[in-house]
């Protein structure tokens, strides 16, 4: 067990590296230079060779991931002279448009991202998933065939179709919502919760769509299998064969599934923020691309990457936890 | 190596599955609906068996069928601009209100001329946004679907049969793709490439981005065919033909394309099947982060986008291409859930 979360620890760690080198490489690839940019068209080369002396992109390629690389680790002085500063531990730099650091910046916008992907994963979780099981079981029904039919509607929906449908009925025409906002959960829950009920209806409806046909084929396969049809056999009520041993065996691969959706939803719901209007990762990360803002784009990719190979790992430890066959070794 | 091996259609395989033979050629099976067929007792191979399933399957064929118009519309659409006299780049501007720009009269203008009205704007005959929209569309998902899964194919029976470093090495690109934020590559890097083949004053062609938009897709959807071949593979290696085929002497190759592709044509072609409807909203998907696209090349993302700032005044512009590509992708799903059920009896609806 410690054995296989060492490697596993060992090979994430690998992978981000090999993203962060990916990321570098590709943004200096960029012919313009992030400097040209920031001093506007105004500027003669000299200004512009200041700048990028202040923001250190006249530094050999290998120097600046290293300094990047050890910021994240041990921190590091940025600028020099009247302008050097002090930039602890989780170094992430500042950003290259308004000095920020880039740590606040994602202390501002994660929350934005995390609070839209909480909030719509319960809800596809608890209504898709039960919605998928409860229709295998009453398989052939009228409201297995509703179920289906609705969810196959869902599952072919786009996000910024159907998210901009809402938008129009419940903010423009009726006016029974106002547009979608962010106020800090541990500010106001209430107002927390009422801002974002769009986004999380938008992405819940869509997603327990693709949940609920994935969960009602995964049940079906498991109701078939000769071990449910052993333990009727052997005389276990209905209810118990359901959830003790059929409910099991059937949720294992949704959770794998899940995992890793929340971890990629994590790193920025690009598409839902854009809509919404809210300021998340995702519109950070976009933006910052956009600006050549090389801080910004190196955190969120990093942070994204981070959540998929971590959620990678806590759905494979808990697959050993919910399926009894599966060792890790 | 051959690509067509990759792809088999969906009838061609059927003399391929040497598992179950075929005892006997029977015509009237190339007939739809024929009655004689099940009066004599003939054997089928899994991908005859499997095409007369689709057959008879009426949401497979009615999903067929609306895909089949929608494609002929797509590829027909310069007829269709000779037809009604309207090129996509027309601009209807007298038909606009002087002020906001919205087109005059219901539901966003449609009018005998326009059926599906005018943009808001730049007053652009919807119809043949549409039509040449579609076309964009579908040339960008089947391009993608097709290449990313002849990558995936390929590393995934390799990776499936080298076991050792080879396989390791495979799994762990894999799981580096998957952990890469799509989007955010995708933002960074299409500027990048366009920038090492064009100058800023170049006018780039709008079909260097259709390019780039496949290559994209490509480079990172390859990872869940290759996954799903190479599990698949894992399952097969160890049996008895693969074993029998190498005790006869085959190359690594043979076994590889001759005997073990064969067997996994039926889930790769049921992923083909749903990786074009998510390639169809992926794409649209892209004009959201301004990486679709480019103007004045017809999209059907591109119009959504540009239809936030109308949506209140002109719900019609935001409707027209949201159902259309709502509707297109749920004729995907439904020919995907047949296929499946056709290919696989065993998967219960």
């Amino acid at each position: 067990m410690l054995r296989f979360v060492i490697r596993r620890l060992l090979l994430a760690v690998t992978t981000l590296f090999a993203i962060s080198i990916i990321t570098f490489v590709l943004f200096f690839a960029v012919p313009s230079s992030p400097a040209t940019v920031m001093c506007g068209k105004n500027c003669n080369p000299t200004q512009i060779a200041q700048v990028e002396h202040r923001l250190g992109l006249d530094q050999p390629l290998i120097d600046q991931y290293g300094t990047f690389v050890k910021g994240i680790f041990a921190g590091r002085t940025i600028g020099e002279g009247d302008f050097a500063r002090e930039c602890p531990a989780p170094c992430l730099g500042y950003s290259f448009r308004t000095d920020e650091p880039v740590l606040d910046i994602i202390k501002r916008t994660l929350p934005v991202t995390v609070s839209i992907v909480i909030g719509s994963a319960i809800l596809w979780l608890l209504i898709g998933v039960s919605l998928g099981m409860a229709s295998a079981l009453k398989k052939g029904t009228i409201f297995d065939r509703l179920a289906i039919g609705t969810s196959l509607v869902g599952a072919s929906l786009q996000v910024y179709f159907f998210g901009l449908v809402l938008l129009l009925i419940f903010v423009y025409s009726t006016g029974w919502l106002t547009a979608p906002s962010y106020t800090p959960f541990t500010q106001n829950p209430g107002q927390w919760a009422y801002g974002l009920i769009l986004p999380w209806i938008t992405l819940g409806f869509l997603n327990s769509a693709l949940y609920a046909r994935l969960s009602r084929a995964q049940m079906l396969e498991t109701l078939s299998e000769d071990f449910v049809r052993t333990a009727r056999a052997k005389g276990l009520p209905k209810t118990k064969v359901y959830t003790r041993h059929a409910l099991r065996a059937a949720i294992t691969p949704i959770v794998t599934i899940a995992g890793l959706d929340i971890g990629a939803a994590l790193g920025g719901t690009v598409i839902t923020e854009t809509i919404f209007g809210l300021q998340g990762l995702g519109k950070a990360s976009v933006q910052a691309v956009e600006d050549l803002n090389l801080p910004i784009v190196l955190a969120t990719v990093l942070l994204a990457a981070t959540f998929i190979v971590a959620m990678n790992i806590i759905v494979d430890l808990l697959y050993a936890v919910i399926d009894p066959r599966v060792r890790l070794g | 190596m051959s690509n067509t091996t990759a792809e088999p259609g969906p009838r061609s395989p059927g003399n391929e599955e040497t598992a179950a033979a075929v005892l006997q050629v029977d015509p009237s099976a190339e007939q739809p609906g024929s009655p004689v067929e099940a009066k004599a007792i003939v054997g089928r191979s899994p991908g005859q068996l499997a095409w007369l399933r689709l057959k008879r399957d009426r949401t497979a064929r009615f999903s067929a069928i609306v895909l089949i118009i929608t494609a002929i519309v797509a590829l027909c659409a310069p007829l269709i601009e000779k037809i009604t006299g309207t090129s996509p780049t027309d601009q209807f501007t007298s038909q606009l209100t002087d002020f906001a720009a919205l087109p005059i009269g219901y539901l966003g203008g449609i009018s005998g001329a326009h059926p599906l009205g005018l943009e808001p704007g730049l007053g652009r005959d919807i119809l043949m946004q549409l039509v040449y929209g579609l076309r964009t569309s579908l040339l960008i998902a089947f391009a993608a679907a097709l290449i990313s899964t002849t990558i995936g194919v390929l590393v995934g029976v390799v990776g499936g049969y080298a076991r050792g470093w080879l396989d390791s090495m495979i799994s762990w690109i894999i799981d580096l793709t998957l952990a890469f934020p799509f989007l955010i590559f995708a933002l960074a890097a299409i500027p990048v490439v366009e920038n090492r083949f064009f100058n800023a004053r170049d006018n780039i062609p709008a079909s260097f981005r259709v390019g780039m938009i496949i290559a994209t897709f490509a480079i990172f959807n390859w990872t869940n065919t290759a996954r799903l071949v190479r599990g698949q593979v894992i399952s097969l290696r160890e049996r008895e033909f693969v074993e029998a085929a190498r005790a006869s002497g085959a190359g690594t190759g043979h076994i590889l394309l001759r005997q073990l592709l064969p067997n996994i044509w039926a889930p790769v072609l049921v992923t083909v099947s749903l990786n074009v409807p998510a390639f169809i909203t992926a794409e649209a998907a892209l004009a959201f982060v301004n990486i679709g696209v480019t103007e004045p090349t017809p999209d059907l993302g591109r119009m959504i986008f540009n239809s936030i700032q109308y949506l209140s005044a002109d719900p019609m512009y935001t409707f027209i291409p949201g159902v259309t590509i709502f509707l297109l992708v749920l004729a995907f799903n439904l020919f995907g859930d047949s296929l499946r059920d056709a290919l696989d009896p065993k998967s219960s609806r």
